[in-house]
């Protein structure tokens, strides 16, 4: 594949260093004629020297036969705009925008960009996850942290304490993957009953948690 | 009519000076406060420090209920991107800014949003002038020919 990174700060360096030792075709586009320099010592002629904004630089790098355009800067409006002209003028079939202000994710998906990355929302979303440990703790987010899974502890206040596992209605895109009972992972089979202290690793996506959290809920 | 000015340089001061005196109700956006000294002291609109192509300094310069957004730092992406944030984001009716990009400007007029290449209109002019032509419009002085599209 050809790609073509745009932005030669840290996370550019370094993304261009991962896919040239992946052997793709890259080419890191900096401004910055001294910090071109400083990378092409790194990473030899896979960098050159531009304006990415500039549909002059474009051509001359060879928009048009890339497979993929990363726009990694760290304006968002660089980014939107090397990404935009990148789709409109050269036809590039995907283009990645690193998005700084997690607000503009939105914006930028309306705008037609295929993929938004915003370290900014995946730093904020662990911390979030690591204080938000009532009784349900998120192991891991999955899928760009549209789904999770989770651990419940069952209390002896909880609610689905004494029912079987089909009687307990879990939220749209709720799925039990496991009973940990006494240090032993049980299957959620049919005949499987909650008890006090169970802990219940189930898959939800992220939107549905809170409503898991009502479903399994009660003190610990 | 509510109108929202992005940057305070020349042309933004410019602008918001001469609809504030016709009794609009002008706010402007830059990100230096010393920007607005360019106002005078006659100027009564809203001020706002902040950065154009950010949600909450957008509303706080009220966006949602503006008429006219109009983006002129001497940012042409900054321009563009707010100016599809006041379109898409909050649906604000009228929407221009300026570009000096001739390329930039022609495609993202392409895409539906008011540009203005005030490059191309000055040279364009400047040779009309020169030449001793007729004068054209903003329409015929933004368009740009084969060759400029490809330089």
């Amino acid at each position: 594949m050809y790609v073509i990174v745009a932005g030669g700060g840290k996370i550019g360096h370094y993304l261009s260093r991962a896919l040239v030792d992946a052997n793709h075709e890259v080419l890191l586009v900096e401004k910055d004629r001294a910090r071109a320099a400083y990378l092409a010592e790194d990473l030899a002629d896979a960098v050159a020297v531009g304006d990415a904004c500039e549909v002059r630089t474009m051509r001359e790098i060879g928009m048009e036969r890339a497979d993929v355009v990363v726009a990694i800067t760290g304006d968002d409006e660089d980014n939107l705009v090397i990404c935009q002209m990148a789709k409109l003028k050269f036809d590039v079939p995907r283009a990645l925008a690193r998005v700084n202000n997690p607000e503009n994710e939105e914006l930028f998906k309306k705008l037609g960009i295929d993929t938004t990355v915003s370290s900014t929302k995946i730093i904020f979303n662990l911390i979030e996850q690591q204080i938000e440990t009532n009784e349900v703790i998120p192991l891991a987010p999955l899928q760009k942290g549209n789904i999770e899974i989770v651990e419940v502890d069952l209390g002896p206040g909880s609610p689905v304490v004494g029912k079987r596992v089909p009687q307990v209605v879990l939220p749209d895109g709720a799925l039990i993957i496991s009973i940990v009972r006494d240090g032993h992972a049980i299957l959620p089979n049919m005949d499987v009953q909650f008890k006090d202290g169970d802990s219940v690793l189930a898959l939800v996506s992220s939107d549905k948690e809170t409503d898991l959290r009502g479903i399994f809920g009660a003190a610990r | 009519m509510k109108v929202i000015i992005l940057g305070c340089g020349r042309i933004g001061s410019t602008l918001a000076r001469s609809l504030f005196r016709e009794g609009n109700d002008v706010t402007i956006i830059d990100k230096k406060s010393e920007a607005f000294s360019r106002l005078g002291p006659d100027f009564g609109g809203a001020m706002v420090v902040g950065n154009g192509v950010d949600d909450a300094v957008l509303r706080k310069a009220g966006i949602e209920k503006a008429q006219a957004f109009v983006a002129v730092t001497n940012g042409d992406n900054t321009n563009i991107m707010s100016v599809q944030i006041a379109k898409v984001k909050f649906n604000v009716p009228k929407v221009v800014t300026r570009i000096y990009d001739p390329i930039r400007a022609c495609a993202y007029r392409e895409l539906g949003i008011e540009t203005i290449c005030t490059t191309m209109i000055g040279a364009r002019l400047i040779k009309d002038y020169v030449m001793g032509n007729d004068l054209g419009d903003i329409g015929q002085y933004c368009e740009l020919t084969d060759d400029e599209a490809h330089l």
